[in-house]
């Protein structure tokens, strides 16, 4: 399989790796996926009281698709609200990264983390519910 | 690619395996100056292709402990299996429509099982225990009136393992049943006599055994005699088992190769084996968590299996560019799904995702494995810090205690 070069990248060096401490309150924390599916993708954003995303991590267990899809949705997370970052769509991942379609599940799995990690954040600031990803 | 790199360092000889120089070099006559049909019986180009063919049906037949006229050539292994199973169960279904094989048996034989089913054939799909062999017990109790042909293979093509053919076969003869062996990763690599181990049918593959691709055997007992119906029809060669031109250039290289082994395979397999056991102790030395799969002493030579618990398969591939191996995972095929031999073990599920089948063979060096086993403990630390169930594993967290919400 031919992996795009912006992929590569992101697999060889990716962006943001790490963890945040999740007991913070100003912390939002996304962990979706599944051992015996192969992919498990934790997600965490730090977030301003205005709002803003500051700051993004994540770890995963995957392939290097799902490991390129955690990295590029952490960089294009950073700076945006809440619902901006929430808004992104797992066919935008899909599309920069140029995944083949057995790998579309990849980008998925990011949208659902970050969706995850918003909801987590809001939870715990007493904001409600996001909508779930599709 | 746009750039001249290093060759890849080649750890797949379960894959297939380069054909050896000295078998090349036997071919090359046949292809040209000695390029008659071996079932031309009028000329002397016909009569030197088909003495070729008879010294090569000789020497595949030595390596197994057969008689030559035991041999019948076909495609490879997969075609083997293929005559074995159907061509048997169709002679002799009528009044015995039973077969027993295995779950974690290769493709080809579990397909030809599903045919046979939806033809009305019945099938017994024996498990293996948590080392990867079949429990005998199991096999005795499986065998009916009714049953014509118990299949297990030599040695499992993931995970090495050494199934107890000669236990087996002594099962088989006793009941009257006929025993076929699909041995493709089995010669070569551990001795075999199909008299003293009582098979009836044993498929080989030439390019598993350092010879050419696109040739094989199925060996067919004569004493007692077992029947099978063709199921490539035409001119009657092969005692009407297998019609078709037989390949000669492909036979001399098939006969060659199995020579060779009938002459180095101890040797070889002493040295092969020290390799493998250096490269799991360095692994076992530098990396916690890692675990052999299917058991370490039935195993052939040259096999490592081993999953490195909390990282996936393909992403360790992506990350040793330089090594040529082999992944029980999921995603490097389109399906999702881990190994079913792994999963037939009784693997965790992400375990069987984190697997890698080192294949080691006659042209792997001790600096070659050096490289490899660096690059890939390099490779697994760099993914376990990027890994979130590794992570948990540090703090102490069962990853079975979670609820995953599989996808």
């Amino acid at each position: 399989m031919a992996y795009s070069e912006k992929l590569i990248d992101h697999y060889e060096n990716p962006r943001n790796v790490g963890s945040m401490d999740k007991n913070e309150t100003f912390v939002g924390t996304g962990l979706v996926g599944a051992p015996a599916c192969g992919d498990v993708m934790k997600l965490q954003i730090k977030v301003t009281p205005e709002g803003i995303i500051e700051d993004a991590k994540f770890k995963t267990f995957g392939c290097g698709s799902a490991i390129a899809s955690s990295s590029l949705i952490t960089e294009w997370v950073k700076g945006k609200s809440l619902d901006e970052a929430g808004s992104i769509k797992n066919s935008q991942i899909a599309a920069e990264l140029a995944l083949p379609p057995v790998k579309i599940h990849c980008s998925i799995l990011a949208e659902d983390a970050i969706k995850a990690a918003i909801s987590d954040y809001k939870t715990k600031n007493g904001q409600g519910e996001v909508e779930a990803a599709e | 690619m746009n750039e001249l790199k290093a060759k890849p360092i080649y750890l797949d000889y379960q894959a297939t395996t380069p054909t050896d120089p000295r078998v090349v070099d036997a071919m090359l006559p046949y292809f040209t100056e000695k390029f008659g049909n071996p079932h031309s019986r009028n000329h002397s180009f016909g009569w030197e292709a088909e003495d070729a063919v008879e010294v090569a049906r000789g020497q595949v037949a030595k390596v197994i402990g057969a008689s030559a006229k035991e041999v019948i050539f076909t495609s490879g292994a997969t075609e083997s299996n293929n005559l074995a199973l159907k061509g048997v169960m169709k002679f002799y279904g009528k009044k015995k429509p039973h077969l027993i094989t295995v779950v974690t048996e290769h493709k080809c034989v579990l397909d030809s099982a599903r045919h046979l089913e939806q033809e009305g054939y019945k099938v017994t799909y024996l498990g293996v225990k948590d080392n990867g062999l079949i429990d005998l017990e199991e096999l005795k109790a499986a065998i009916t009136d009714e049953t014509a042909l118990v299949s297990v293979m030599g040695v499992n093509n993931e995970i090495g393992v050494i199934q107890p053919l000669k236990e087996i076969g002594a099962i088989c003869r006793e009941r009257k049943v006929f025993f076929h062996t699909d041995c493709a990763q089995a010669v070569g690599k551990i001795d075999l006599d199909v008299e003293d181990m009582n098979i009836d049918l044993m498929s080989i593959s030439a390019h598993k055994l350092y010879g050419p691709k696109g040739v094989g055997a199925l060996f067919v007992r004569r004493r007692p005699r077992v029947r099978v119906i063709a199921q490539i029809t035409g001119g009657g060669q092969e005692r009407g088992m297998r019609s078709g031109t037989l390949p000669t250039p492909l036979l001399v290289g098939f006969g060659k190769a199995c020579d060779i082994l009938s002459n180095e395979m101890a040797e070889e397999n002493a040295r092969i084996t020290e390799l493998r056991d250096y490269t799991l102790k360095k692994f076992r030395d530098r990396l916690a968590d890692i675990y052999l799969n299917g058991d370490e002493e039935a195993r052939v030579s040259g096999n490592l299996n081993v999953s490195f618990a909390y990282v996936e398969g393909e992403s360790l591939q992506m990350d040793i560019k330089n090594i040529a191996v082999s992944s029980g995972s999921a995603c490097t095929s389109a399906s999702l799904e881990p190994s079913y031999v792994l999963r037939a073990l009784g693997v965790d599920e992400e375990l069987a995702h984190t697997s890698l089948r080192i294949g080691i063979g006659r042209y792997t060096t001790k600096e070659e494995l050096d490289e490899a086993i660096e690059s890939i403990s390099v490779a697994v630390e760099r993914l376990r810090d990027m890994s979130p169930l590794w992570e948990m594993a540090q703090e102490g967290i069962d990853i079975k205690s979670i609820e995953w919400a599989e996808h």
